[in-house]
């Protein structure tokens, strides 16, 4: 029952459907690469299991541990285990990230339980040092004026806080110079073990020989075409898209980028 | 100066008293036709069912004194209560040697007649509350005059209490701050009612800068929401000074606030800011003046809007630019977050210059809070009633840190949590918007 099972998932934005009937399982415990062509809804897939108000699900179900959780608000997805790392994370301004953090954290304590202080600040300067982030990090406002590898270390110090037992990691590796790639991915090593399971969404298979998978997923046109172990992502790299799309019967028309649909 | 501890008022005060009376009869009730008043409730005729405030009972003074907590350290400060002083702490001895003034103004008539007669509303109002000034002029006895002397800098703020409490009663509170050639000095207003009553609060703060002085004002409105409020705050920046004002609208069935800036010095500067937080059915009117009367002079005002249900929020502000005002830099910028479909904010941002050697901007923008930066804070799994405070809150913190004094920042930052917190209570069931509702309907909101 520890995984998140996706059943034949159909979502649309604007009308348009762009999740076809998508099955996938992703066990607590592993790591999972869904990678695809642009176009293909991988991000989309990041954000209907996250809840996000502009697309809907038209059939299916997204299970986490056995509960169907498309009926459930964005948050109480997230105080269930998931955390999305973001591909363009939002900045926040006059929120700093101390105070964001802490209030993830609070709303993850039972009624009336209050934060120790001391512990949260201890604990969120270790994973920021872990992560090569200024400790002055914690008084900017969140994602306000930061680069993008500082956006990324701040998802992944986000995750490193919360402790998921589910994350997807959407585009994580996009924007990243080699430097920021290597830290970010170390910052998800670390994380990985028996009690994460995690779903890392990218176009790219430079990202995986940071972080290794244990499967792959190939994604064209809203349904996984195709899983393999990780050196199908290798074979991806070696090979481009465009073979995988035929061999599953469809055509070589890629539709607009994800970031369109965003 | 004159060495008599008479407190009784002066012949010549209580002259000017009878003027601004006969000034107030004469002047006609601005209406929405004034351009002045434009998109403010009708005014309200009704100032007579209003009582000159009458002091308050012992019960009340303890409540009102152990309220009026700053939180930070100052040099002085003082509490008033309808109309009476409750307490009041004098600048040290270091200071009074080097000659500063701290004195509630019925001590200061007495002691001061000259820097009364030469500056107490020295400064013309002229944003469209001319007849407010007058009954302002017409009834004040009480408040702070505040005199720095040249060079002399006070680096902990100095504050004053106003509390207004009981049925229909009126207060007039008045701060003069006087602020001689290269002094500092910071002072902040907290205006504060006890219990729920309807109330009328006509409030004045001159501010005088000096020639290479500084100046930093907190005028902190949070009356309850059954009272109605005129803040009339007048600037004047000599020479290379500089004004830093935040004007705060917590409270208040219907506050106004006028706010005015004369730089009148060269190189002077002024940092205007304004900061409201509105609900059920408050109504804060802003009008702003940046008056640019002399070369190489510098204004931005920030004012920032937060309204929730069917609050309103008007500015009105101009950027007037003399013809002597050459290589003036003047920036005007209001922005409204709306919690609610019923909130308004109506925006009337304005520029009229008279050179063309200036560089100025003005700009208003309204919306909601961003779809996408909600998404993302319910994604960490905080709730959402609590992502949109920190939103709102985060909203508000721009002004804080252009407003930058720490200490009275963090008085504030609890001040408006407590009225997020007043808000949410609010919002618990539709009997309690009802009988928000049927309060308002007994209370026309709109300003006086």
């Amino acid at each position: 029952m520890s995984r998140i099972e996706i059943r034949n998932l159909h979502a649309s934005v604007a009308g348009r459907e762009i999740l076809q009937g998508l099955n996938l399982v992703l066990p607590w415990g592993e790591v999972h690469a869904l990678m695809g062509p642009n176009g293909s809804g991988k991000s989309t897939l990041s954000k209907v299991m996250a809840g996000h108000p502009d697309y809907a699900v038209t059939a299916g179900e997204v299970l986490l541990d056995g509960e169907n959780i498309l009926a459930m608000e964005p948050d109480e997805r997230a105080r269930k285990g998931l955390f999305m790392a973001f591909q363009y994370p939002s900045e926040i301004p006059g929120v700093t990230i101390a105070n964001f953090i802490r209030a993830a954290l609070q709303a993850r304590l039972p009624e009336g339980g209050e934060l120790d202080a001391v512990e949260f600040y201890q604990t969120l300067y270790q994973k920021m040092d872990e992560l090569e982030m200024d400790r002055a990090f914690t008084a900017r406002a969140v994602n306000d004026g930061f680069s993008g590898g500082e956006k990324k270390r701040n998802e992944i110090l986000q995750m490193a806080m919360l402790n998921p037992a589910y994350a997807v990691l959407d585009e994580t590796d996009s924007g990243l110079d080699i430097d920021a790639l290597r830290i970010v991915a170390d910052g998800v090593n670390r994380l990985r073990g028996p009690h994460l399971g995690a779903l890392v969404i990218t176009h790219y298979q430079r990202l995986l020989n940071y972080i290794v998978p244990d499967h792959v997923h190939v994604m064209v046109q809203g349904r996984i075409v195709r899983s393999g172990g990780k050196e199908l992502a290798l074979e991806l790299e070696a090979r481009g898209y465009d073979w995988i799309i035929k061999e599953a019967g469809l055509t070589v028309t890629p539709e607009p980028a994800d970031g369109a649909a965003r | 100066m004159t060495t008599s501890t008479d407190n009784a008022p002066a012949q010549w005060w209580l002259q000017c008293q009878r003027a601004a009376a006969a000034r107030f009869a004469a002047l006609p009730m601005p209406g929405r036709q004034d351009p002045n008043w434009r998109f403010a409730g009708a005014p309200d005729a009704d100032l007579a069912s209003y009582q000159p405030a009458a002091g308050l009972g012992e019960a009340e003074r303890e409540q009102a004194l152990a309220a009026s907590d700053n939180a930070f350290a100052t040099a002085g400060g003082a509490v008033f209560g309808n109309e009476q002083l409750l307490s009041f702490t004098a600048a040290d001895d270091a200071l009074a040697k080097q000659g500063v003034i701290f004195e509630p103004l019925t001590v200061a008539l007495a002691r001061h007649p000259d820097l009364l007669q030469k500056h107490f509303m020295s400064q013309p109002v002229a944003l469209g509350s001319e007849k407010f000034a007058a009954l302002h002029r017409a009834n004040c006895n009480h408040g702070i005059l505040l005199y720095v002397p040249a060079k002399v800098r006070i680096t902990l703020p100095l504050t004053a209490w106003h509390w207004l409490a009981g049925d229909r009663q009126a207060v007039f509170p008045h701060t003069l701050i006087i602020a001689e050639a290269g002094s500092e000095v910071t002072f902040a207003d907290f205006y504060r009612s006890l219990g729920t009553a309807p109330g009328l609060a006509v409030s004045v703060t001159d501010l005088l800068v000096g020639a290479g002085a500084r100046v930093t004002y907190l005028g902190c409105q949070d009356w309850n929401e059954q009272v109605r409020s005129c803040h009339l705050n007048a600037i004047s920046v000599g020479r290379d000074a500089g004004a830093k004002t935040l004007n705060c609208n917590l409270g208040g069935a219907s506050a106004r606030v006028e706010s005015h800036s004369r730089l009148t010095g060269v190189g002077a500067r002024s940092e205007m800011l304004g900061l409201s937080v509105g609900h059920g059915a408050q109504e804060f009117d802003q009008r702003t003046r940046q008056d640019h009367r002399a070369p190489r002079t510098w204004s931005d005002l920030l004012y920032k809007n937060i309204l929730n249900h069917r609050a309103k929020a008007v500015f009105a502000g101009l950027i007037k630019v003399a013809p002597g005002a050459p290589q003036t830099d003047a920036y005007q910028t209001n922005r409204n977050l709306l919690l609610s479909d019923e909130a308004e904010a109506d925006s009337m941002p304005g520029l009229e210059i008279a050179n063309d050697d200036v560089k100025c901007s003005h700009g208003a923008t309204t919306g909601q809070i961003d779809p996408e930066a909600l998404f993302y804070l319910l994604q960490r799994g905080i709730p959402r009633h609590e992502a949109d405070y920190l939103l709102a809150v985060g909203f508000t913190e721009e002004v804080l840190a252009r407003f930058g004094h720490d200490p009275i920042n963090t008085r504030l930052r609890a001040m408006i949590a407590d009225k997020f917190r007043r808000g949410k209570r609010r919002q618990v069931g539709p009997a309690d918007d009802a009988a928000a509702g049927s309060a308002n309907a007994r209370h026309p909101q709109h300003p006086v």
